[in-house]
């Protein structure tokens, strides 16, 4: 059913391009209208998958966008290096149509490293009762933190996501699901809630190839067609948003995660997990300020060993300092930054009970940078990455550093 | 041209030599007598290639969908064997039996005779059976190194063997002898006894043959993968739950697991340090005074081998590879084969100094990590090691210093 969903998305994605680059044919308005947004602002994290440029085809009510994202590596573990080697990260395609005045659908399609992965992010509905009161439903990004949400690579000043994004919360996390989302207005400031109701991360949780408690590892295609043990994952969050101050948010991802029934009978214990986390972004002069934390703990079954943890907590910190802002080559308003996140993530909070000692099991990284954006849409980046990674017991860590540059834009 | 572009492109070029020039920016390589897990450097390109697929495959960590359990004891075979080095307390197995003098039971109806103390979802782990007379916990041994002592031959092990203690030293190595499994490859080296029996070599009681031997019981045993040579998968025979999982079996192919063995014989021996060093090299002569190398030989030699590498090598592994009494302290009344509960196989000692590297910055010595210093470990030994361990003791703290150097220094 997911080919079939996918096939039929491409055609459909085909014959809009088509229509648009041959206008002649097409016997509508000749040229697409651009939906032109400054991606690289910062706006409330809820609206983040709305705030994109869009492509809107002449008088009609769908529009198309999408990113592509590139770059090169170099880097050097403990002397030993694997070479230069580049990579086409993503290729995503995005499709938006209003179909009524107050009902919205919003799709993203993602190629990642070519084809290598191809899914589908989004295939979501949003029917509007009230800004304070939406209904979303479909295929849907899962509000925990703010990357999650809002993390289209054209918006980032870093090639790699932050870690806690990608290795504690398994950003992207897309989930079928339904709920509620809204905002309220103040003077200067508003508030936004989400709560959604989704199948969730699976037992892949743990026992799985990572060898640890991994949280992208519960993620399984079958979490789109159904739930492994019938108990929906809720997933909540609420932020405010001060026009002067920024954004904060919390957020929560919780629910069973393994199969504990099969065909109604009990065959285990319900074990579930608790994801917590807690975003901000600010400006402060020419310096915009992002960060995000999450915590999770899990029920694990007994004796499952110390390489996996039931607790886990990470967190990232970046700054990003506009050096000027200027015409440069021709290229009105382009953006020079200086960059520089700090981050970490542990896998294995806790202590081995066999002899006391604190379990390890962590990475933790600097990573300073430049970027140019020629456009709001539009980053050119280069980043040196230094990461330190621990294992279990704590030896000595591995040591690897290295060079990107790379690229990611709208289009 | 203006200022902007000039400074666009000093950007540009300073990024673009920071790309090319800052080699101090990638960390520097392990100090190489530091490093375990490195191959031996005289392999063939294609031994290189397969020790490289041997590593992949030592490092893979198996999940459900791979076959893990459905009762286990690890995830992976470098889980245990971190960095290749000696493991720790946190990762050892538990073992058990019932042994009432002579009359050895290995518990067979309950499991026997390792704990499988884990279990995927859905399956029940084992627990310790209540009625055992033994049981033992045992700490992964580092892998460096064990192609060499793969490679002696049985001949050379016989030598140093005494059962009787004819030379009346107080020492008296025995071999311990196993049937061999059906898949064993014996080579010319190996001499069986008058029962088809092999020489034991690899264990912490001499328990299996040969490397092949040891894997494939390492890939059942430890994280309940079958392969080629063991198909069967592991059930919880305490249950009465003769399922295996959902995986068809063999779940990985035996080239999977001979490549695992070359890897681990191609492993290069755990680097000296500091060896000539006078403390060291008084603490070497003291070793021998004390009577420490009449176990724990210093030199062994392998025989013919079909990796050159390892062929008629001289090697130090400070190991004799036969059993010794080590008294009541170190008796878990626990055993294999034709072992007594008091008798273990002489541990090697090389990569001892190297012992912290890889167990978290700590020690863990002995067959169960219970000593947590050298001087703590020698105190535990008994039996046929009394008579060192009272020597080691009486001696001035400069020269007990200076064995203590000695045996860091492996």
């Amino acid at each position: 059913m997911k080919e079939i969903l996918l096939a039929g998305y491409k055609w459909l994605l085909l014959g809009l391009l088509l229509m648009g680059g041959f206008p002649g044919l097409a016997q509508i308005d000749s040229a697409w209208s651009r939906i032109a947004t400054d991606t690289s602002q910062n706006k409330v994290v809820q609206d983040a998958i709305y705030n994109r440029p869009f492509i809107q085809l002449g008088k009609t009510t769908t529009a198309v966008g999408g990113y592509l994202e590139g770059n090169t590596n170099y880097f050097v573990t403990d002397g030993i290096s694997e070479g230069y080697s580049m990579e086409l990260r993503r290729f995503n395609i995005f499709l938006y149509s209003t179909i009524a005045r107050r009902i919205k659908f919003l799709s993203e399609l993602e190629f990642e490293h070519g084809t290598k992965e191809i899914g589908l992010e989004t295939a979501q509905l949003d029917f509007e009762i009230n800004p304070a009161f939406n209904l979303r439903m479909g295929i849907l990004v899962v509000p925990i933190g703010a990357f999650n949400q809002n993390h289209d690579s054209p918006k980032w000043e870093f090639i790699e996501r932050p870690l806690v994004t990608t290795n504690l919360i398994p950003s992207t996390l897309s989930e079928v699901g339904f709920g509620i989302h809204g905002k309220v207005y103040a003077p200067q400031k508003v508030f936004t809630y989400d709560v959604y109701l989704v199948n969730g991360l699976q037992d892949g949780l743990i026992l799985n190839a990572e060898g640890r408690t991994s949280l992208p590892a519960g993620k399984d295609p079958s979490m789109f067609g159904q739930d492994n043990n019938g108990r929906p994952m809720l997933s909540a969050k609420l932020a405010f948003r001060h026009r002067k101050l920024g954004e904060v948010g919390i957020s929560y991802y919780g629910g069973a995660y393994n199969a504990y029934k099969i065909d109604g009978m009990p065959v285990t214990s319900k074990k579930n997990l608790a994801l917590y986390a807690l975003d901000f972004n600010t400006t402060l002069g020419r310096a915009v300020v992002n960060g995000e934390f999450a915590h999770a703990r899990l029920q694990l079954p007994p004796a499952l060993g110390p390489a996996f943890g039931n607790r886990q907590t990470g967190g990232y910190l970046e700054v990003v300092y506009t050096v000027l802002q200027k015409t440069l080559l021709d290229y009105p308003k382009t953006a020079l930054n200086a960059n520089l996140r700090i981050e970490m993530v542990d896998y294995n909070v806790g202590r081995l009970s066999e002899t006391g000692t604190r379990r390890h099991d962590d990475i933790r990284a600097i990573v300073p940078g430049l970027s140019i954006r020629p456009s709001a849409n539009t980053v050119i980046r280069a980043n040196y990455r230094y990461h330190w990674t621990r294992d279990l017991l704590g030896n000595p860590p591995a040591r690897t550093g290295g060079f990107q540059v790379g690229f990611a834009s709208y289009f | 041209m203006d200022k902007t572009r000039l400074l666009a492109m000093a950007l540009s070029l300073g990024l673009f030599l920071a790309v090319v020039a800052c080699e101090s920016l990638f960390p520097d390589n392990i100090e190489p007598e530091k490093l375990l897990g490195e191959p031996i450097l005289e392999l063939t390109p294609e031994q290189q290639q397969s020790h490289a697929k041997g590593d992949t495959e030592f490092g893979r960590v198996f999940g459900v969908v791979d076959g893990l359990g459905p009762i286990f004891v690890s995830t992976s075979c470098e889980s245990c064997h971190i960095g290749d080095g000696k493991g720790h307390p946190s990762t050892s197995l538990t073992r058990f039996n019932r042994q009432d003098g002579l009359d050895f039971d290995p518990m067979i109806s309950v499991g026997a005779s390792q704990l499988q103390h884990r279990a995927i979802t859905g399956y029940t782990p084992e627990t310790l059976p209540t009625d055992i007379k033994g049981s033992t916990r045992l700490t992964p041994p580092a892998v460096g190194g064990l192609g060499y002592l793969a490679a002696v031959s049985d001949a050379d092990i016989l030598a140093m063997a005494d059962p009787h203690d004819l030379n009346g030293d107080g020492i008296s190595g025995v071999p311990n002898y196993f049937p061999a499994p059906d898949f064993f490859e014996p080579e010319k080296f190996h001499l069986p006894d008058a029962a088809g029996r092999y020489i034991g070599r690899f264990g912490k009681k001499a328990g299996a043959i040969d490397l092949l031997q040891q894997v494939a019981n390492a890939y059942l045993l430890d994280m309940g993968i079958t392969s080629e040579f063991l198909r069967t998968d592991l059930y919880n025979e305490q249950l009465g739950n003769h399922t295996g999982d959902n995986i068809p079996d063999p779940e990985v192919p035996g080239s999977v697991v001979r490549n695992v063995v070359l890897y681990m014989r191609t492993l290069k021996v755990p680097p000296r340090r500091n060896a000539r060093q006078p403390e060291v090299l008084a603490g070497e002569q003291l070793f021998i005074q004390l009577g420490c190398a009449k176990c724990h030989v210093p030199t062994l030699k392998t025989g013919l081998s079909d990796i050159a590498a390892l062929s008629i090598q001289t090697f130090h592994p400070y190991t004799d590879l036969l059993l010794h009494d080590m008294g009541p302290a170190l008796d878990d009344n626990y055993t294999e084969g034709s072992a007594r509960t008091s008798e273990w196989r002489t541990a090697p000692l090389w990569g001892l100094g190297l012992a912290a590297e890889a167990q978290g910055r700590q020690v863990f010595y002995l067959h169960d990590g219970r000593a947590r210093t050298l001087p703590e470990a020698i105190q535990y030994h008994g039996g046929e090691a009394a008579n060192s361990r009272i020597k080691f003791t009486a001696l001035p703290t400069p020269n007990q210093k200076e064995l203590l150097s000695f045996l860091q220094s492996l």
